[in-house]
């Protein structure tokens, strides 16, 4: 019933206004986006801020994300943490597991680039661009819970923008490249900028 | 659907093997392995006869990096060892380069570094029962217990602008004094806080499903306990009575007053739940640190940027929410420490998985894998 | 033999010690308030037999420190007793890094001594299982020796 009595103010926010016979793909990408399920995916620290943005203070669930530790069940997989060489093939594999469409939250720095354990260690993976392709990133060591809704909102936002219909490649299947990129060696390493959230998203795989 | 256990009689293969166990492999991504442990359990119907935890998920060779950063620059990567409760490793770390640079510490900078470590360890036992809860299904247990971790946290938030990771005890003293008005804060809270916990135990111990679940399972006696290097909330549920603030008092616990819950049975119940009585115990203890901190400084003063201990090495410990934590350090006189080695109590514990689970269903193995409290960022360093 | 009165744990260990195994008792020496009991290689087991039955019954860890020619193995032992911890140490050659395993004495040393092996490739005669513990099985080298060299590390910048 609740629906019903909100539906003028739904149908508002709605693409194409009152009308509701939009395009199709308009919708299915307007609604897609309304009910990301996230698969925690915790290894470290910023685990503890994923549990405490699901829990009664900061209460994830009203963004219409609720934690399901199941990558069949799942639209978006939040990487909370540092991701070692030897946890690398089974976050791939999750990965490979979840249905299509799927997305990529990199929470915290060890997720973007490997932050703090960038330099010296002889074990953690530089980041998880590296081996599947990444459509948030969110700084922080940890990040604060609301920097996390922060970032599910962006992905929405990406995902309501972004249509079905214009092409937007799911066919992302990465290879596993090697641990090796062309940054490793090299002391003057810049970090590269993540996609810009409308642009298409070209060759993830590609060396960066 | 349980299988009848009884009329399964073990097959054996003419090469000794036994052909109708099932091997499952639990993890390393598994959310009641509280982190990333991967456990090959093997089961002869539902019964564990076999559980074989692999670690090394998260092994990030802090270690290694210690070796390539001066003692300062040590701190932040303790933060990550036990992202529970940083604030420990932060001070094993300190006080091991203390001890090895011989720098005295200012009585207010002890005082509040027992402040800190007793607030973290309700925060850090919080997560812990309150996972506990969550593993046998009773998740409000969980969110109570989150509340009062979330007002803890606010506490540290303030006092050193980070949630998690704070980086906060330095060698030679704290980084930055109390800020206005946070005793009387912290004293709200550790006055609040006993009753919310009481009613936590009458809540969630005090069920009968959780007696249920957690009595009389993956029970570890006192010989074991101490044989088995188990430290902690661990061993003090099989009623070892051992604790490094008592045993090996350090820093100004002698001043102060207070007990240690020890448990009777040493099963999942008794572990998780010394856990809840050392939270209100630790509440006890900030108050009376409340009422006896005394202005002045918080640094040691005239401290060299760089120190560079003598030759040598030395070995410090504290009593952490999860044991024993130790850090041994050794130098050679330069500015970066030769050599770091982390005791970590967690990595011990979980060495008891392997002893403790045969005999009992999968759903006791995440039980009990709960009871003892693993984070793995200190097991795996 | 007990505790006199005003005595400290570590005072109280070396009598005890020095009375009870007069030939431990000269390599005894206390180093930032702790024990220290440096034995050769051969003795260690044989050191860590009498230390247990001299009341160090719990295992803290055993590490190994990379000192060029040769690893230094150290073992922390606890006792509630003297209430102080003691490290029994011993130097192993690097071309033939292997010891006894104290597993026999102190079960929770299996994953230590699984950890050391793993990470400086120290073996312990013995050990019930001696493999990796921390990195994948198929990893080349043992990254906490000095020597270790791994193209995929980045030095970090030296900025002091």
């Amino acid at each position: 019933m609740a629906l019903v009595d909100s539906l003028t103010s739904a149908l508002e926010s709605m693409p194409g206004g009152g009308i509701i016979l939009t395009s199709m793909d308009a919708l299915a990408d307007w609604s897609r986006g309304q009910s990301l399920w996230a698969m925690p995916m915790g290894t470290a620290c910023c685990a503890m801020e994923l549990i405490a943005a699901s829990f009664s203070k900061f209460d994830f669930d009203r963004l219409g994300t609720f934690p399901r530790p199941d990558p069949r069940h799942v639209d978006v997989m939040i990487v909370a943490g540092t991701i070692t060489k030897k946890m690398q093939p089974a976050v791939r594999r999750l990965y490979d597991q979840m249905a299509e469409p799927k997305y990529v939250i990199a929470m915290g720095n060890c997720a973007v680039s490997g932050g703090i354990f960038y330099y010296d260690t002889y074990s953690v993976v530089r980041g998880v661009d590296q081996f599947m392709p990444v459509d948030v990133y969110i700084a922080g060591c940890p990040p604060r819970p609301e920097s996390l809704e922060d970032g599910v909102l962006q992905l929405r936002a990406q995902i309501r923008t972004r249509s079905m219909a214009e092409g937007r490649s799911y066919d992302r299947d990465l290879a596993l490249p090697g641990l090796e990129t062309d940054r490793a060696g090299t002391t003057d390493a810049v970090r590269p900028v993540g996609d810009t959230p409308l642009a298409p998203r070209s060759g993830a795989g590609e060396k960066l | 659907m349980a299988v009848e256990v009884e009329s399964t009689r073990p097959v054996i293969a003419e090469d000794g093997r036994r052909v109708d166990e099932l091997v499952v492999n639990i993890g390393p991504s598994h959310p009641s392995t509280h982190g990333v442990c991967r456990i090959i359990t093997h089961l002869d119907g539902e019964v564990i006869v076999k559980a074989e935890p692999v670690i090394g998920y998260l092994h990030r060779g802090i270690e290694k990096m210690a070796e390539n950063r001066t003692y300062l620059q040590v701190v932040p990567l303790t933060d990550r060892l036990d992202y529970v409760g940083s604030m420990y490793a932060n001070w094993a770390y300190c006080r091991a380069v203390e001890r090895l640079a011989e720098i005295r510490v200012p009585e207010r900078a002890e005082y509040i570094r027992v402040i800190v470590c007793e607030l973290q360890r309700i925060a850090s036992h919080m997560m812990g029962v309150g996972s506990s809860g969550a593993d046998t299904g009773a998740a409000t247990a969980f969110i109570w217990a989150f509340e009062v971790r979330e007002r803890i946290v606010d506490l540290f938030d303030e006092l050193c602008g980070s949630r998690l990771t704070y980086n906060y005890v330095r060698p030679g003293g704290v980084s930055m004094d109390l800020p206005d008005g946070w005793i009387e804060k912290c004293r709200e809270v550790v006055k609040w806080a006993p009753e919310r916990l009481l009613e936590l135990d009458a809540l969630f111990f005090g069920n009968f499903i959780a007696g249920e679940r957690m009595k009389g399972i993956g029970v570890l006696s006192e010989a074991d306990a101490i044989a088995w290097g188990a430290s902690g909330p661990t061993a003090r549920g099989s009623g070892v009575l051992f604790d490094i603030r008592k045993n090996d008092p350090y820093s100004v616990y002698p001043r102060l007053d207070f007990r240690i819950p020890v448990g009777e049975n040493g099963d999942c119940f008794d572990r998780s739940r010394v856990k809840l009585l050392e939270a209100i115990e630790s509440c006890h203890i900030i108050e009376q640190a409340l009422d006896q901190i005394e202005p002045g400084p918080v640094m040691t003063a005239g401290l060299p940027r760089l120190l560079r201990p003598r030759a040598g090495d030395a070995y410090d410990h504290i009593e952490s929410a999860r044991g024993s934590l130790g850090v041994y350090l050794v130098s050679d006189g330069s500015p970066r420490p030769y050599r770091m080695k982390v005791r970590s109590p967690a990595f011990c514990n979980l060495q008891l998985l392997g002893k403790l689970a045969p005999g009992h269903t999968v759903s006791d193995l995440v039980v009990i894998l709960g009871s003892l409290d693993p984070v793995f960022g200190e097991v795996d360093r | 033999m007990t505790r006199v009165e005003g005595e400290s744990g570590l005072e109280y260990l070396r009598r005890k010690l020095c009375s009870v195994y007069p030939d431990l008792c000269p390599l005894f020496s206390i180093e930032y308030a702790d024990g220290v009991l440096l034995v050769p290689r051969e003795a260690l087991h044989g050191a860590a037999v009498n230390l247990k039955a001299l009341g160090f019954e719990r295992f803290g860890f055993v590490t190994a420190v990379d000192r060029g020619e040769y690893f230094e193995l150290v073992c922390r032992l606890q006792s509630a007793e003297f209430g102080a911890g003691l490290f029994l140490k011993a130097e192993i050659p690097r071309d033939d890094a292997v010891s006894d395993s104290f597993t026999d004495l102190w079960p929770a040393a299996d994953w230590h001594e699984r950890e050391v092996y793993d990470l400086f490739g120290i073996e312990f005669t013995g050990h019930p299982d001696m493999r990796r513990i921390l990195l994948p099985d198929d990893w080349v080298g043992h990254p906490l020796r000095k020597d270790y060299h791994d193209d995929s590390v980045i030095p970090r910048p030296d900025y002091i």
